[in-house]
C-alpha cells in the first residue's frame, strides 16, 4: 500500500510558474486545459509581476518565469554569474489598443502623433485633425508593465504630468467612455472579444508606424498577423536551460492548435512569426536563446 | 485572602498601565521607522528639491525627480475641500439630531449616519468614478470629473459619520440647566441654540471636526480611484490631483528595497505623519484654551 502511494506521488510531476500579472490568467487557463488531458502533471501559477518572476528564476525558486518584458542587462549579468542559461519562449503576444471617445472626431494617428500627445506637446485635438478641445490623457500607474512598455515603445521620454494614472485597465476604459476628450491605451482583450464584438462607447484608433504607411486597426487580424499593426508586445516564458519532459510538453501544448484557441479566446494573440519579427526588433536580447514551438509546429 | 486580593488589584493596575504605554510604544516605533528610513531620502534628495514644486517623477525615463509640492497641494485641496463641506453639514446635522429632531426620528437617523462609516472605501471610489465624477463634469461643463472636487466630496461623506456622531454627543452633553436659564431669561429656542448651546460646545465640535480631518487626510483608496492621480501642479479644484497617500499606495508595491525611491516614499509617509501630529496638537491646544475660557 505504502509503496503504491509513493509510486503514485512520484509519478505526478509538479511545475511552478511565477511572474507577470498580464499573463497570469491566460497561463492559468492554458494550464487548466493541459492538466485536464494529462493528470500526471500539477502546475501551480502565481503572479506578482514580471520582475518577481525573473528574480525567482534567478534564485532557483521557479521552473518558469512569466514576463511581459525582455530581461534587463543587469538581470542577464546576474544569470550569467549564477550559471543560469536563460531560454526564452514567446508563447503569446498582447496587442495594445488606443481608444478615444467618439466625439473627439479622431480615428487614426501616427506613432509620432501619439508620442507627442502623451508627452504633452500636442494638447488639443484640433492639432491632429479632431474636434477642438483639450486632450485628456489616461494611462496606467508607474508600477504597471504596460506603463513601461508604452513609454519605451511609443513616448520615448517622460509622460506628460497631466496624465491621469488609473488604477487598472478597466478604469481606463470606463473613463474614456465618459470623457468626450479622452484617450487611453489598453490591452486588446479589454475592448474586443474573440467573436469580433467591440465594446461600445469607445472608438478604437487605427495606427500607422509613419505618415506614409496606411493606418491599420488592431481588429484587423491580417494587420496583426503580418506585423503591420505597430503596438504588439511579445509575452515571454523564461526557463533555465531547454525545457524537458512535462515542462516541454506543456510549452508545446501552449503552441498547439488548442492552445492557440485558448489564447485567442482570452483576447491575446498567438506568436505569429511575421508579427513577432516586426515587434521584437527593439525588445529581444541577442544574449538569450529563443525557442519557438509555435513555428516548429508548422 | 487579603494577599490574593492585593495580587489581583496589582495585576489589573499594572496591565492597564502597560496597555496605555503600548499605544505610545507603537506610535514611537512607527515614528522611528519612518524617520530612520525617511532620513536616508534627504541624503540623496535635497530637502529643497523634496519640498519644491519640482515634478514628482521617481520612475522617470531619464533623470528621476522628487518634488513633493504638487502632492502636498493635492492632499491639501481634497482634505480642506472635504472639511469645508463636511464640517457645516455635520455640525448642523448634529444640532438637528440633538435639539430639534423628535426622539423617534433621531433613533433612526443617528444609526443611519453612523452606518455610512461602514461603506468600504473602494465602494466610495467606485461611486466617484461612475456617479459623482460624471455628475460634476456635467454640472460644470468639464470633460471629466476626476478631480480634487470629486475627491473632496467623497471624503466629506466619509468624514461625516465621525463628525456627526461626535458632535451629537457633545451637544447632548451640554447641561440642561444652561438652556433652562436661557429660556427663563426670555430667549426663544433659536436664540438659546445659537447663543448658549453652541458656545458651550465649541471645543467639543472642534475636536469632532479635527477627527474628521484625520479621517480625510489619511484616506487612500477613494482618492486613488476618484481624483485621476495626475502629478501636475493643481491650479484649482477642477485639476486632477494625486495625494500623498495615493502616491505611497501606488508606488510602495513595486519599488525595489533600499533605493532612493524607496526611502523617498518613507519620507512621504513621514511628512503625512508630521502633518497629522501638528493638526492634533494644535486642536488639543485650542480645545484646552476654549475649555478654560468656558469655566
Amino acid at each position: 500500500m505504502v509503496g503504491n502511494a509513493c509510486h503514485q506521488m512520484r509519478s505526478v510531476e509538479s511545475i511552478t510558474i511565477r511572474g507577470s500579472d498580464t499573463e497570469v490568467n491566460l497561463v492559468f487557463q492554458l494550464a487548466e486545459a493541459y492538466m485536464a488531458q494529462d493528470s500526471a502533471v500539477s502546475i501551480s501559477i502565481t503572479g506578482g509581476g514580471s520582475g518577481v518572476g525573473i528574480a525567482a528564476l534567478l534564485n532557483g525558486k521557479t521552473d518558469v518565469a512569466n514576463s511581459s518584458r525582455a530581461l534587463t542587462e543587469k538581470e542577464l549579468a546576474l544569470a550569467h554569474r549564477r550559471g543560469i542559461s536563460i531560454v526564452a519562449h514567446v508563447f503569446a503576444a498582447d496587442a495594445l489598443v488606443i481608444i478615444v471617445h467618439p466625439s473627439t472626431g479622431v480615428d487614426s494617428l501616427t506613432l509620432d502623433q501619439l508620442s507627442r500627445i502623451y508627452a504633452g506637446d500636442i494638447q488639443d485635438w484640433a492639432e491632429v485633425g479632431g474636434r477642438p478641445g483639450r486632450i485628456s490623457l489616461y494611462g496606467r500607474q508607474s508600477n504597471s508593465g504596460t506603463f513601461v512598455y508604452f513609454r519605451e515603445r511609443v513616448v520615448g521620454r517622460d509622460f506628460s504630468p497631466a496624465l491621469k494614472q488609473m488604477n487598472g485597465t478597466a478604469q481606463i476604459v470606463e473613463s474614456v467612455m465618459r470623457d468626450p476628450r479622452g484617450i487611453g491605451y489598453v490591452g486588446l482583450g479589454y475592448v474586443a472579444k474573440a467573436d469580433g464584438t467591440v465594446r461600445s462607447g469607445v472608438r478604437i484608433v487605427r495606427l500607422k508606424a509613419d505618415a506614409r504607411q496606411p493606418a491599420s486597426s488592431p481588429l484587423d487580424q491580417e494587420a496583426l498577423r503580418t506585423g503591420r499593426y505597430p503596438l504588439v508586445r511579445p509575452l515571454y516564458q523564461f526557463t533555465d536551460g531547454y525545457p524537458k519532459g512535462k515542462l516541454k510538453a506543456f510549452l508545446e501544448f501552449e503552441a498547439s492548435h488548442k492552445g492557440e484557441q485558448i489564447i485567442l479566446a482570452n483576447g491575446y494573440l498567438p506568436p505569429w512569426p511575421d508579427m513577432l519579427a516586426a515587434c521584437q526588433t527593439s525588445t529581444s536580447s541577442p544574449a538569450v536563446t529563443t525557442i519557438n514551438y509555435y513555428a516548429e509546429r508548422r | 485572602m487579603k494577599a490574593r486580593r492585593r495580587f489581583w488589584n496589582q495585576f489589573f493596575e499594572k496591565s492597564l498601565t502597560a496597555s496605555a504605554f503600548i499605544s505610545i510604544a507603537i506610535l514611537l516605533g512607527i515614528f522611528i521607522l519612518l524617520a530612520t528610513n525617511g532620513w536616508k531620502a534627504f541624503q540623496d534628495v535635497g530637502l529643497e528639491e523634496f519640498l519644491s514644486l519640482e515634478r514628482w517623477n521617481p520612475s522617470a525615463y531619464d533623470t528621476p525627480s522628487y518634488g513633493l509640492g504638487a502632492l502636498l497641494l493635492g492632499t491639501a485641496l481634497t482634505t480642506l475641500g472635504a472639511i469645508a463641506i463636511a464640517a457645516p453639514l455635520g455640525v448642523g446635522m448634529a444640532f438637528f439630531l440633538a435639539e430639534i429632531a423628535p426622539v423617534r426620528l433621531r433613533n433612526v437617523l443617528k444609526p443611519a449616519v453612523e452606518l455610512m462609516a461602514a461603506v468600504p472605501s473602494v465602494v466610495m471610489g467606485f461611486a466617484g468614478i461612475v456617479v459623482v465624477g460624471p455628475f460634476l463634469a456635467q454640472l460644470f461643463g468639464l470633460p471629466n470629473g476626476l478631480n480634487a472636487l470629486n475627491g473632496a466630496i467623497l471624503l466629506a461623506f466619509m468624514a461625516l459619520p465621525t463628525i456627526v456622531s461626535v458632535s451629537e454627543d457633545v451637544v447632548q452633553a451640554v447641561p440642561r440647566t444652561y438652556k433652562e436659564a436661557s429660556y427663563a431669561l426670555g430667549a426663544n429656542r433659536w436664540e438659546t441654540l445659537v447663543q448658549v448651546t453652541l458656545p458651550a460646545c465649541y471645543s467639543g465640535l472642534l475636536a469632532a471636526v479635527m477627527l474628521g480631518v484625520g479621517r480625510a487626510i489619511g484616506e487612500t483608496m477613494t482618492v486613488l480611484m476618484a481624483t485621476g492621480n495626475a502629478t501636475a501642479v493643481p491650479t484649482s479644484f477642477f485639476s486632477s490631483v494625486r495625494t500623498l497617500t495615493a502616491t505611497v499606495a501606488i508606488e510602495m508595491g513595486e519599488v525595489p528595497t533600499g533605493t532612493t525611491h524607496y526611502y523617498v516614499l518613507f519620507a512621504c509617509a513621514l511628512v503625512l505623519f508630521i502633518i497629522t501630529l501638528i493638526i492634533n496638537i494644535v486642536a488639543e491646544q485650542i480645545a484646552t484654551q476654549l475649555r478654560r475660557k468656558g469655566q
